[in-house]
């Protein structure tokens, strides 16, 4: 018999639900009944309820089977494994799973698929094709090429990507920085992760490219340090790279430098704000800066720098790779190219789903999410983080698309979609979003720093039921002075859920008394 | 010199003869300490901060301003529990208060026998699967009270 190739995922989400677990058991199985296997430790392809999911190859195809506990793989080696087998677990061809089928996938089309640490599977499944093409380009090129694929930053903020990097090619100076924000603090997102530790050679060409585009010869990225695994991954990918010249001096001959360090950050949520992270890659406080100067005239150690979210990195091999107008080919309105949503929290069928621009959120979460886990009714959706809005049921027929949720008082941000069900209590989670913000504000700005507690005192006031009618007034005007006041994000965002709760959810916060 | 102990002190040196040359090198330096010792110890604070060119106040600023650093030594295992919306819309304010229960601490403590300690965190990017609640650098998914229960004994 021929040696099996098998797949079991090494993705964080896979192993915390077992496939270390599983792929120890399938090698001892293996080798107790002398099957020749191959076992390749593959990402995950993002559909986290179907994980821990074990492929094998056939025929030039891949199969799975799953989700797969350690204790199912005895049974499955006796029901004919690693052969097509009839299990209650088979899952069929993987290129005919519906909740995959249904994606464009793009910047994730790799996840799964390949072995993330080989850097030839890499070049085979088309990486490095966008570097190629970049170096042979002029830099005002390669910045006219994704200025032209409308591609906007994935991390929340949705600036135009060639813009900026358009402002730090035209600053002068003797050294620029290209930095990705790997920082993914906000709930109910992984996307970044997943791409780091299921394709981390996509982050790495994409960084390259912007480094030429720019003019930079130095890289950091700033991996937060709840992400152990993607540290392990990224750190390997990285000396792969150096090794086969794609990093260091005089990348693939082409005379262009370009050398990248990774940075830990150390549990600070605000070192996701961009400035705030410059700060904390220069070794202080993570202490949001005033802007102006925009970090692309004066950033890191006061140089002009690159800050872009990974997934917009990501997404400019594929600009490279296939050209401007193939990438702006997707998406809606402004808003082109594909979105990565991760739809997590009460959801059954939840993980990465990477579609175009333009999607309602009702298909997200109905078609793709299969409802709550819990099989009760949603109740309410928080979409964009910790500082997004949650939206009931009157809001979920918007389309996914940053001006669309602009325009109904919410934000897309980095694509996290948290659903609750109807045990949910909004008051509660209003709370929490203060008290979040009490937590993380780095404490430079008033409205921020106190109002946060403020608002935390003020909603455990209404829940006791005191005062309650001016209590709204005050949240508001609080509110207002956080929004109108706050020197970044945090603080100005934060009344965002809570304000959302407040209007679409008004009797959890009436129920006072009787709480 | 660190009034800690030669070994303690030789860490803190190491440490900062790699990093004082490393741009923003701090808090890989900070992390390194910490990665070896457990914390950071307060009287080895002058001394980086005369290591790596700054002033006191900026070190310990640093290590205050940042949830993972410590002057304190955890305890051999520290349990991180999420606490963020995605892990709240399927129960963890539930676990967090049997969990509390269980080991006797609140967040920031250490169990009086010096095996657990409690950490907050605020998202450990498992999101579709949460609960969850990070051990050393093992993240677990759908953790309930029982499965909190089977790992604790685990350990």
């Amino acid at each position: 018999m021929s040696v099996v190739k098998i797949f079991v995922p090494m993705d964080t989400t896979a192993c915390a639900l077992g496939a270390e677990a599983v792929a120890a058991e399938v090698a001892w199985q293996a080798s107790n009944r002398e099957v020749e296997v191959e076992l390749i430790r593959n990402g995950s392809r993002g559909a986290f309820w179907l994980e821990p999911m074990v492929e094998i190859e056939a025929d030039g195809d891949r199969y799975a089977f799953g989700p797969v506990n350690r204790g199912d793989v005895a049974g499955l080696f006796e029901a004919g494994f690693p052969g097509i087998c009839q299990h209650p677990l088979f899952l069929g061809k993987v290129s005919e799973i519906e909740w995959l089928v249904r994606q464009d996938r793009l910047t994730f089309a790799r996840a799964g698929v390949i072995d993330p640490l080989s850097l030839d599977d890499y070049r085979q499944h088309g990486g490095y094709r966008g570097l190629n093409n970049a170096l042979a380009m002029s830099a005002e090129e390669i910045v006219a090429a994704v200025t032209e694929s409308g591609l906007r930053g994935r991390g929340g903020a949705a600036f135009p990507t060639g813009i900026k990097w358009r402002t730090v090619l035209d600053t002068p100076a003797d050294q620029k920085y290209v930095t990705a924000n790997a920082d993914e603090g906000d709930s109910g997102t992984f996307a970044d992760r997943l791409l780091m530790e299921a394709d981390p050679f996509q982050l790495i060409e994409g960084m390259t490219i912007c480094a030429i585009a720019v003019g930079a010869s130095e890289g950091y990225i700033y991996l937060r340090s709840e992400y152990p695994k993607a540290l392990r991954v990224l750190r390997q990918a990285i000396a792969t790279a150096e090794a086969a010249r794609l990093l260091g001096n005089n990348i693939a001959g082409s005379g262009r430098d370009f050398h990248l360090h990774i940075r830990v950050g150390a549990g600070a949520y605000i070192c996701g704000e961009e400035t705030s992270m410059l700060e904390s890659l220069e070794g202080k406080r993570g202490l949001v800066r005033f802007k102006p100067p925009l970090p692309a005239i004066e950033g890191l150690f006061g140089k002009p720098t690159v800050v872009n979210n990974v997934l917009t990195l990501a997404a400019v091999t594929t600009v490279l790779a296939k050209g401007a107008a193939y990438y702006k080919d997707y998406g809606s309105g402004r808003s082109r190219g594909t979105l990565s949503v991760q739809l997590a929290g009460n959801i059954r069928h939840g993980g990465l789903v990477e579609i175009p621009f333009g999607a309602s959120l009702r298909e997200l979460v109905e078609d793709f999410g299969g409802g709550t886990a819990s099989g009760r009714p949603v109740r309410a959706i928080q979409v964009g983080g910790p500082l997004g809005a949650y939206l009931p049921e009157s809001q979920w027929d918007t389309p996914l698309d940053y001006e669309a949720f602009t325009a109904v008082g919410a934000m897309l941000g980095h694509g996290g979609i948290v659903v609750f069900d109807d045990s949910v209590d909004m008051l509660e989670q209003a709370r929490f979003a203060m008290e979040f913000c009490a937590v993380e504000s780095c404490g430079k700005c008033t409205p921020c720093r106190i109002g946060s507690v403020r608002g935390m005192e003020l909603i455990d006031k209404m829940a006791k039921g005191e005062n309650r009618p001016a209590s709204f007034v005050l949240l508001e005007e609080l509110c207002e002075t956080m929004e109108l006041g706050s020197l970044c994000a945090m603080g100005g965002l934060t009344p965002m859920p809570v304000r959302s709760a407040v209007k679409y959810f008004q009797q959890d916060f009436e129920r006072g008394v009787e709480r | 010199m660190c009034s800690s102990s030669g070994a303690t002190a030789a860490v803190v040196s190491a440490a900062v003869r790699k990093y004082a040359d490393i741009p923003g090198g701090l808090l890989p330096l900070l992390h390194e300490i910490q990665a070896s010792l457990g914390f950071v110890p307060r009287d080895c604070v002058a001394d980086i901060a005369t290591g790596m060119g700054l002033s006191r106040a900026e070190v310990h600023g640093v290590i205050s301003f940042y949830h993972d650093f410590h002057y304190q030594p955890s305890g051999q295992n520290t349990i991180h529990l999420c606490r963020a919306e995605a892990c709240q819309a399927v129960g963890s304010r539930k676990l967090e208060a049997y969990v509390k229960t269980r080991l006797g601490i609140d967040f920031g403590g250490t169990t009086t026998d010096g095996r657990f300690s409690l950490e907050p965190v605020y998202c450990l990017g498992n999101c579709a699967c949460g609960p969850s609640i990070r051990i050393g650098d093992d993240v677990i998914a759908r953790v309930d009270a029982d499965r909190f229960d089977e790992l604790l004994d685990s350990l």
